[in-house]
């Protein structure tokens, strides 16, 4: 019902506002921009939301850049650096650059950050980007090594997203909740002004250093929470919005019929799953340990009119349990075509000629959940379909207490396979498959430093994942950005908006 | 009337204590904060770092215990999600949900009192009959479908006011309206129904016959009986206000207590939830304690009782 009036109130917005000229504040060279979540902490380190990104990328650098169009990796506040062993690597950095309060960045920084950031009592809240370093030390004031616990050759990938460089001296005295509040990077864009939840101002960094990530061309940013999104859409009628991202596909097309916006649609790394208990946490006898029944439910759902009717834009069917642009991610795999007959042809092999019932459990997009129970009722899973939180759910999961879910993994904008595969299949507590082979050859591709070594076992990997139909791979998600006609932006596969990339027309 | 009143608060804050156990009690069953405050990337290992950093693996009522001594010297605590101090945290988006709540309460009485008076006075009336579909669409009416009809009209069409934010006091306008309108039915048709039953009643026939004045005879007489349980409803529909109005906060953005104490569940933020739960069951309580002054000064035979 809800959804029903949210659409004939958004409707109603549009149609009278067909007539109304939206204006960009581009005499006061302020793009203004809506969030629709409160961000907890702008300090990087202690927040994991998808804003919490986009400001990461606008105000501090990382030691190296990875271009979102070409994948390619360049230095950022390092010129070079290079593998002294397989798990020290050293880094060249860049003269001349200085903190947005004027403190010079130097080897002291890098080692700072480093060393607080890897040591877990300091509670950096995304352990995973962070636990594999071990230490930084200071070769001179321009050369800095950084140890690894281990063998991690996705390290230039996370050095190139969330591993961010913070200025010693302020740090060690503001803390996070100091950075939270009164941010300093070394980044295009510097904070002006935070208050929490609520407004984040922008400004652009004059003396950015000559960084691949490119000079700022507005100066001005300024970001509103605005958690509803008909509300960010009144915003942007009424002209006082440049941009919204994030905005549902059935808005976004009706935005896009209208001359004053323009609708860009971009794939994001996200790939939504149904998990199945194959390792038989649940119940050892529940159905889904029998191979046949977890092909059954690969062939029932119809996942290309889920992408066409649902999530629609550059949204695509995945058949791999990691995002397909993600190095390691081959899509040499098994694939399951969608096939009712067969899955239930399969599920009468399996001894279940007249299906059976399950719960089924998922956590958001309830739109897309409920698509998915009806086309395994059509072939006779029956399902006892649960909404929880994620908190809740996450917490079954870990108990072993999920025999069926629709999730969904973001991974973090790591372009590498470590960071979805590995996350599922290593024997951790969301592990619901457990298979010792899989562990072994995901242990070699995620430590080896060889490439084409990586490549040999995250292909046994995911082989033996799809050929097995551990999982059913749904589809990747897109993100629809909407802004007006005086705004100039292309945005990137890995969801994160760039500031430092907008222009205005 | 002191002992009465010092029973009244101590019975008060028992009921805060009692409210503030049971949530907290409530809130640790209805999923595990230590992965709701890991966030959706984080791994198993993460979790457990988390736990044992915030104390989660220790008893829940040393947990609660602690909590309660802290808020008694007024330190709630440190956000788990804002890593700020709660106290300070809840006062920036109470002076917004206060506004809001004192608006559109005050919005709600001015609007429903004149038009139940009147709809009592000419039963069946065209105003009697505007009043009953106000009354009747305020209630049918989803507030968030309101909030967005009163931006489309005032903030994108004509251009009036601003569609969302708490800036100036043009901001509050339309919410204020959308808050106080929830609110308006149930006190116009008390009051209609208050001052139908009084006009009625034997004292009022008397005072006609004694040739008070028709202006008397309704705000001497029948309004000061009549208003007694509008006056308990409005002190109940006040503190709904303060800690309901999270439609109304979502909508419009104004980042007020109600949205705050909403997400804070969402993201098992306990420190926050905690203190918003006390601190919004003692508004309650002082609202319905005045309430009660309020009455028994209105009605000096409540006093006794």
């Amino acid at each position: 019902m809800k959804r029903i009036f949210l659409g004939t109130a958004g409707l109603a917005a549009l149609t009278v506002s067909l007539a109304m000229p939206a204006f960009a504040d581009k005499a006061s060279d302020t793009l203004r921009v809506a969030f629709t979540k409160e961000l907890e902490n702008v300090d990087s380190y202690f927040n994991s939301s998808r804003e919490g990104v986009v400001l990461q990328r606008a105000v501090w650098d990382g030691l190296i850049y990875r271009d979102p169009e070409t994948n390619e990796y360049v230095g950022n506040l390092a010129t070079s650096w290079e593998w002294i062993d397989d798990t020290t690597l050293e880094f060249k950095l860049r003269e001349g650059v200085t903190f947005h309060n004027g403190e010079a960045f130097t080897a002291d920084d890098v080692v700072f950050t480093v060393n607080y950031v890897a040591d877990e009592q300091n509670g950096v809240k995304t352990q995973r980007n962070v636990n594999w370093m071990k230490s930084a030390e200071k070769i001179d004031d321009y050369t800095v090594r950084i140890t690894l616990k281990d063998k991690f050759p996705a390290a230039i990938e996370f050095l190139s997203g969330p591993v961010s460089m913070y200025p010693d001296e302020y740090y060690a005295e503001a803390g996070p909740s100091g950075m939270g509040l009164k941010p300093v990077g070394t980044g295009p864009y510097k904070v002006v002004e935070v208050v929490p939840g609520q407004h984040f101002v922008l400004e652009a960094n004059e003396n950015y250093h000559d960084s691949p990530k490119g000079q700022p061309s507005i100066k001005n940013v300024d970001i509103r929470t605005i958690p509803d999104v008909n509300t960010q859409m009144a915003e942007l009628f009424s002209g006082s919005l440049d941009l919204i991202w994030q905005v549902p596909s059935d808005q976004a097309e009706k935005l896009a019929t209208m001359d004053q916006f323009t609708v860009s649609n971009e794939s994001t790394m996200r790939v939504g799953y149904l998990q199945m208990d194959s390792a038989g946490r649940s119940g050892a006898d529940n159905p889904f340990t029998k191979k046949e029944v977890r092909e059954a439910v690969n062939y029932a759902i119809n996942r290309q009119e889920l992408v066409d009717a649902l999530l629609k834009g550059k949204s695509q069917v995945v058949n791999t349990p990691c995002f397909p642009s993600q190095f390691g991610c081959v899509q040499d795999v098994t694939a399951y075509e969608y096939n009712p007959e067969k899955a239930k042809e399969l599920l009468a092999e399996a001894g279940y000629p007249d299906g059976f019932s399950t719960e089924f459990y998922a956590y958001r997009d309830r739109q897309y959940a409920e698509a998915i129970v009806s086309y395994l009722n059509a072939v006779g899973i029956k399902t006892d379909f649960k909404m929880l939180q994620y908190s809740a759910l996450r917490e079954l999961n870990m108990d072993g207490k999920v025999p069926l879910s629709f999730q969904t993994w973001g991974s973090y904008s790591i372009n590498d396979a470590s960071a979805m595969v590995s996350q599922f299949f290593k024997h951790g507590s969301l592990d619901s498959t457990r298979d010792d082979e899989v562990l072994e050859w995901l242990n070699v591709a995620d430590s080896s430093t060889d490439p084409d070594e990586r490549i040999e076992y995250y292909t046994k990997a995911i082989e033996k994942i799809t050929g097995e139909a551990f999982w059913a791979p749904m589809f990747s998600y897109n993100t629809n950005y909407v802004f007006t006609q005086e705004v100039v932006y292309t945005p990137t596969p890995d969801e994160v908006l760039r500031f430092v990339d907008v222009t205005w027309k | 009337m002191l002992p009465f009143i010092l029973k009244r608060l101590g019975l008060a804050l028992l009921v805060a204590l009692t409210v503030s156990f049971i949530s907290f009690s409530l809130l640790f069953l209805s999923g595990d904060p230590a992965a709701a405050l890991a966030g959706e990337t984080a791994s198993g290992e993460d979790i457990e770092a988390i736990r044992r950093l915030y104390g989660f693996d220790r008893p829940m009522l040393v947990q609660y215990g602690e909590w309660l001594f802290a808020a008694l010297r007024g330190d709630f605590g440190e956000s788990y999600y804002f890593k700020l101090p709660v106290q300070s945290l809840i006062a920036d988006r109470l002076q917004v949900t206060m506004t809001l709540g004192v608006c559109g309460i005050l919005f709600a009485l001015l609007t429903a009192v004149p038009l139940g008076v009147i709809a009592a006075i000419r039963p069946n009336s065209i105003i009697d009959r505007v009043a009953l579909f106000l009354s009747v669409a305020g209630q049918a009416m989803p507030s968030f479908w309101f909030g967005l009809i009163l931006i489309v009209v005032f903030a994108i069409q004509l251009g009036w006011l601003p569609p969302s934010g708490a800036a100036t006091w043009r901001h509050f306008i339309m919410p204020t309206i959308v808050l106080g309108y929830y609110a308006m039915p149930a006190i116009m048709r008390l009051t209609r129904a208050g001052m139908l039953d009084v006009l009625n009643s034997d004292y009022i026939r008397t005072a006609r016959a004694k040739g008070a004045s028709e202006g008397r005879v309704m705000f001497k007489h029948a309004l000061r009986n009549a208003i007694i349980p509008v006056v308990s409803l409005a002190a109940v529909q006040m503190g709904f206000m303060l800690g309901g109005s999270i439609v109304v906060e979502s909508v419009f953005a104004l980042h007020g207590a109600g949205f705050l104490a909403w997400e804070s569940i969402a993201r098992n933020d306990l420190p926050t939830v905690q203190a918003l739960i006390l601190v919004f069951s003692m508004f309650y309580i002082v609202f319905t304690f005045l309430a009660d002054v309020l009455n028994a000064w209105l009605d000096p035979r409540m006093r006794s009782s």
